[in-house]
């Protein structure tokens, strides 16, 4: 019961939030973060007695909801989970104490969506039914849509509805998917959605080529893959500061999560006949990314473009269909939500400050906030992948694992590295230091206890996942091993079985 | 065929004339009553709602036939017949408010409606052609006289007429496809023309296509199904809010039940010659009905749009047919009604400037400010209509496309998926602009006692079929599968 009681914490939450009169504001803020830090406490619990030599799934949790049409609440959480379930939980309430200051306006609405919203992810990352799956998925949006909407910047309408339309287009055709692998793929027995069940149909390679390509359009434009980002920047951009950690954090490790989770073992076949194209658009996407980061004048619009960035490496490495790759690319997306987190966290400070975004703007900001200053250069060490940071892990298992899979791509990949480095540091030089600008001499007091509060998590991670990643890397060996297996099996010993299309 | 038409079976029909009585009822105490203890109507109407869909619970699946073999009462009667009642029920619970406010409540108003309710819950239970022609009458002529009640209105009016007269239109086609089935196998009873389909080899009849295609207009027109639309955004702009609301599930149910009843039930074995029309017809419908939405600034030409485009879905289950087209049907109609009404209570809880309806999109712009629980039900409603889940709308999609899917219509399920990324837009929109914005000058929120029970019933009932869909799957599968059974 203990994975149903982190979704169902968030929502209590959201409830007792919901029933306080809106006078009482702080009131309304503290029982926002106590709820995600109970949440947080659960999935600290969780991660702490997970057992890390175990490839299958942990804690989990069957019960029938729809038993005439095979739909089980299933949750589960294994190796491939479990750290972005962590992640989750870290993020929120993080990002609920940044949002204390910043959101003066309907403070209950933000609370009560910001924990629906907490619900939902976590119940994305540990749904083991693909209708369980896909309804959490969708739970997602709708919180989103608001968050964005309502608290964002000048173009929030556009960015929100953007968002909306852009990620359910590509969801609804995985929907089609579930529902003809449903009727084609079922074990004999009865028709189920349960994945684990659906993993071990054997399906014909031509179907499995739609059925990928169903799923993968929906993960692509969540993670989003060039040529799928168009609507991040929009979104990133415009959400509150909260809003763009969340995104950025975790939102878009649910496409990634989803390429592991269910595109790969459903579809091990067609996987390994798309590495070629997955490989090189994930590329296209490292260099794109970066370049187009570096040109940004709007230091909002330059974390957003690096994320498209580093997610291409998370990308590469899941396709390079090799130990080091997968797991630097869990790790990956756990450090691309720690780093870019803290970067929308630091880009927050500022704007809260002077509510302006644009580099030109700034200058000799060190100088005003020495303590952020600290802040902001380890954060953004970590994001250019430094040694002794998180990232540096995650970027080096990727390249090594795509280097064992092909050398091609992990040379160019690695100029994605150089090139991270450089728009990172540029901006630090323009914004951080260099003369003061005068207007916002009297605006920059240095971080308070809150905000540095808000940071700390952030950078312990950091720190301990650069110098002693073993924790980390440990839970999740067994069963990215046993993915990979599981892939290798389906597709060498592939027996083509006739069953026609439904 | 000659049974004696007067071996009438009164304890099957035991709902249907506890409604009428409520009627009468309620025409009647009218006159007794003071203006100011009208009130008494409403719970003279719900009480007979009341017992009548307590009476349809207990009457059991067994099939029961009467009325020489017109009237069936199975298990499709009684989950038809409890949902109209439901239906009729919440939003006379919905009106309660407004039906006081603009001096409508009177003895004529409830009697129409429950006549109405009786006219959906006949065509839920025929098995003839000549009773679904009369249920269709029962529920049509009461809802022209609804649409006009303000007399003094002349969009009510309006709205009204064009309702009749277009009405009348489909009518007479409908009655024409009858008696061109009539002419091709000699009878009006379904089982018998399905027999006579099946025995003198009628599949390929030029006379029965011709009947089948007008009787499709016919349902098509009271389903508000494209090409046959064209009257729903008018009528459902100029009548009084809370009989738009009532008229978009009641005549919807009524609609949808003739057609399960009429061709997965008595025509599967010439499913070629209807298949693919209604698929056709349900394409049109979603993608018309969806795109149009999208320009609407007015809440009930919107939801008279989102109403076209539902039964696109709904025919997407009946052009699946077989049992798994039957019961989604069923749990997409119940799905419908009530994620229809809460959007519509909602509208009904505030009063535009001037004291008219707040129905114009400007009106509710920052409406949530005031009355956050109306706002969150608000959004409950439009992700329902708009698929998305936790809410029932998107577990009765997933039921339909399933059934789709199934019977080898994946088309027709690409375009309804990618239709309701569409209506996605508007339907949030809705929401949205209740929460943004500042509040408009003039907008009053009047919740009355009864508008808020029914709009909690509404969501109440949206939520559980989302996130406890079991208990209404089982019961529409038991239904659907007894009664293919019973055809085959």
């Amino acid at each position: 019961m203990i994975l149903t009681w982190l979704i169902l914490f968030p929502i209590a939450g959201a409830v007792a939030v919901a029933l306080v009169p809106r006078e009482r504001r702080d009131l309304i803020r503290a029982l926002g973060l106590a709820a995600s830090l109970v949440a947080l406490a659960v999935a600290a619990w969780l991660f702490a007695v997970f057992q890390p030599g175990l490839a299958g799934m942990q804690f989990e949790e069957r019960v029938p909801w729809v038993p005439g049409l095979g739909i089980t609440y299933h949750l589960g959480v294994d190796g491939i989970s479990i750290l972005l379930v962590g992640l989750t939980a870290v993020l929120f309430p993080v990002s609920l104490l940044a949002s204390w200051d910043s959101i003066q306006e309907r403070v209950k609405e933000f609370n009560v969506l910001m924990l629906l919203l907490e619900a939902a992810i976590l119940g994305t990352f540990l749904a083991l039914d693909l209708i369980l799956f896909y309804v959490f998925w969708e739970a997602v949006l709708v919180p989103m849509y608001f968050l964005i909407g309502l608290w964002g910047g000048e173009r929030r309408t556009y960015a929100a509805v953007k968002f909306i339309l852009y990620t359910m287009a590509g969801s609804v055709l995985m929907l089609v998917a579930i529902i003809v692998l449903y009727l084609v793929a079922s074990p004999s027995g009865g028709r189920t959605f349960d994945l684990l069940a659906l993993q071990q149909a054997r399906l014909e390679p031509g179907l499995q080529t739609w059925l990928f390509l169903a799923f993968a359009l929906a993960f692509a434009i969540k993670v989003p893959v060039w040529p799928f980002h168009t609507w991040l920047p929009d979104a990133h951009v415009e959400a509150p500061t909260a809003g763009s950690v969340i995104l950025a954090g975790v939102l878009l490790k649910m496409g990634t999560y989803g390429f592991l989770r269910f595109a790969l073992p459903l579809f091990p076949q067609a996987s390994r006949d798309f590495v070629a194209l997955a490989s090189v658009l994930a590329v296209i996407g490292i260099l794109y990314g970066g370049a187009v980061a570096w040109a940004q004048g709007d230091v909002k619009r330059l974390v957003a473009y690096s994320s498209v960035s580093h997610l291409g490496f998370v990308m590469l490495g899941m396709f390079s269909l090799t130990l080091q790759g997968v797991q630097g690319s869990i790790l990956q997306m756990v450090n691309h939500g720690v780093s870019t987190g803290a970067l929308f966290l630091i880009v927050g400070v500022l704007y809260d400050r002077t509510h302006s975004r644009m580099m030109e703007d700034y200058g000799g900001v060190a100088k005003l906030m020495p303590s952020f200053a600290a802040i902001v250069l380890l954060v953004t060490l970590s994001s250019a992948a430094l040694p002794g940071t998180n990232g540096f892990v995650g970027e080096f298992l990727i390249l090594l694992g795509t280097f064992r899979a092909n050398p091609v791509y992990a040379a160019v990949a690695a100029g994605g590295v150089i090139l991270s480095a450089v728009y990172l540091l540029w901006m630090v030089q323009r914004v951080m230091h260099g003369p003061v600008t005068e207007k916002f001499r009297h605006l920059l007091p240095d971080v308070n206890r809150r905000e540095v509060l808000v940071f700390v998590p952030l950078l312990l991670l950091i720190l301990w996942m650069g110098i002693y990643p073993k924790p980390f890397l440990s839970r999740t060996e067994a069963s990215v091993q046993a993915l990979l297996a599981h892939v290798q099996a389906k597709t060498t010993a592939f027996v083509p079985q006739r069953e026609g299309p439904p | 065929m000659t049974r004696p038409v007067i071996s009438a079976d009164l304890g099957a029909v035991a709902p249907e004339l506890i409604v009428a009585v409520a009627a009468l009822l309620a025409l009647t105490v009218d006159l007794f009553l003071p203006a100011e203890r009208r009130r008494v109507l409403l719970w003279v109407s719900l009480a007979g709602i009341a017992l009548a869909f307590w009476s349809a619970a207990q009457m059991g699946g067994a099939s029961r036939e009467t009325f020489g073999g017109m009237y069936v009462r199975d298990g499709l009667t009684n989950f038809l017949q409890m949902l109209v009642l439901a239906a009729a029920g919440t939003s006379l619970l919905l009106a309660a408010g407004y039906v006081r406010r603009t001096g409508l409540e009177s003895g004529e108003f409830y009697m129409l409606a429950l006549s109405a309710a009786l006219g959906a819950m006949l065509m839920a239970a025929s098995r003839d052609l000549v009773l679904l022609f009369l249920g269709l009458e029962t529920l049509s002529i009461p809802l022209y006289v609804m649409a006009a009640i303000l007399r003094l209105n002349p969009r009510s009016q309006e709205a009204g007429l064009k309702y009749f007269l277009l009405g009348a239109f489909a009518t007479a086609f409908f009655l024409y496809g009858i008696a061109l089935i009539y002419g091709a196998t000699g009878t009006t009873n379904f089982v018998a023309v399905a027999a006579k389909v099946r025995s003198a080899g009628l599949a390929g009849d030029p006379l029965l296509g011709v009947g089948i295609g007008f009787l499709t207009i016919g349902l098509g027109f009271k389903a508000a199904a494209v090409p046959f639309h064209s009257w729903a955004p008018d009528v459902y702009e100029g009548a009084p809010l809370p009989i738009t609301a009532f008229m978009a599930v009641v005549a919807k149910i009524g609609a949808f039940a003739a057609f399960l009843r009429v061709f997965p039930l008595a025509l599967p074995d010439v499913a070629g010659r209807w298949s693919l029309m209604l698929a056709a017809v349900a394409v049109l419908t979603m993608i018309l009905g969806n795109a149009v939405a999208l320009l609407q600034t007015n809440v009930k030409r919107l939801l008279a749009y989102s109403s076209i485009a539902h039964a696109g879905y709904l025919l997407v289950g009946i052009v699946a047919a077989g049992s798994a087209g039957v019961w989604s049907v069923l749990y997409y109609l119940a799905a419908y009604t009530f994620m229809t009404l809460g959007a519509f209570g909602v509208v009904l809880a505030f009063v535009g400037p001037g004291g008219r309806e707040a129905d114009e999109l400007a009106d509710l712009q920052g409406a949530a400010r005031g009355a956050p629980w109306l706002g969150a039900a608000m959004a409950v409603c439009m992700m329902a209509l708009a698929g998305l889940p936790p809410t029932g709308g998107f577990i009765a999609k997933l039921y339909v496309f399933t059934a789709a899917v199934e019977s080898g219509h994946l088309w027709l399920v690409v375009v309804g998926v990618l239709t309701s990324v569409v209506s996605a837009y508007y339907y949030l929109r809705v929401a949205y602009v209740m929460f943004t914005g500042e509040p408009r000058p003039g907008t009053r929120v009047v919740v009355s006692p009864g508008t808020g029970a029914g709009i909690v019933i509404a969501v109440a009932l949206v939520m559980a079929l989302g996130v406890l869909p079991a208990p209404v799957t089982t019961l529409a599968q038991r239904v659907a599968q007894q009664l293919i059974a019973a055809v085959k």
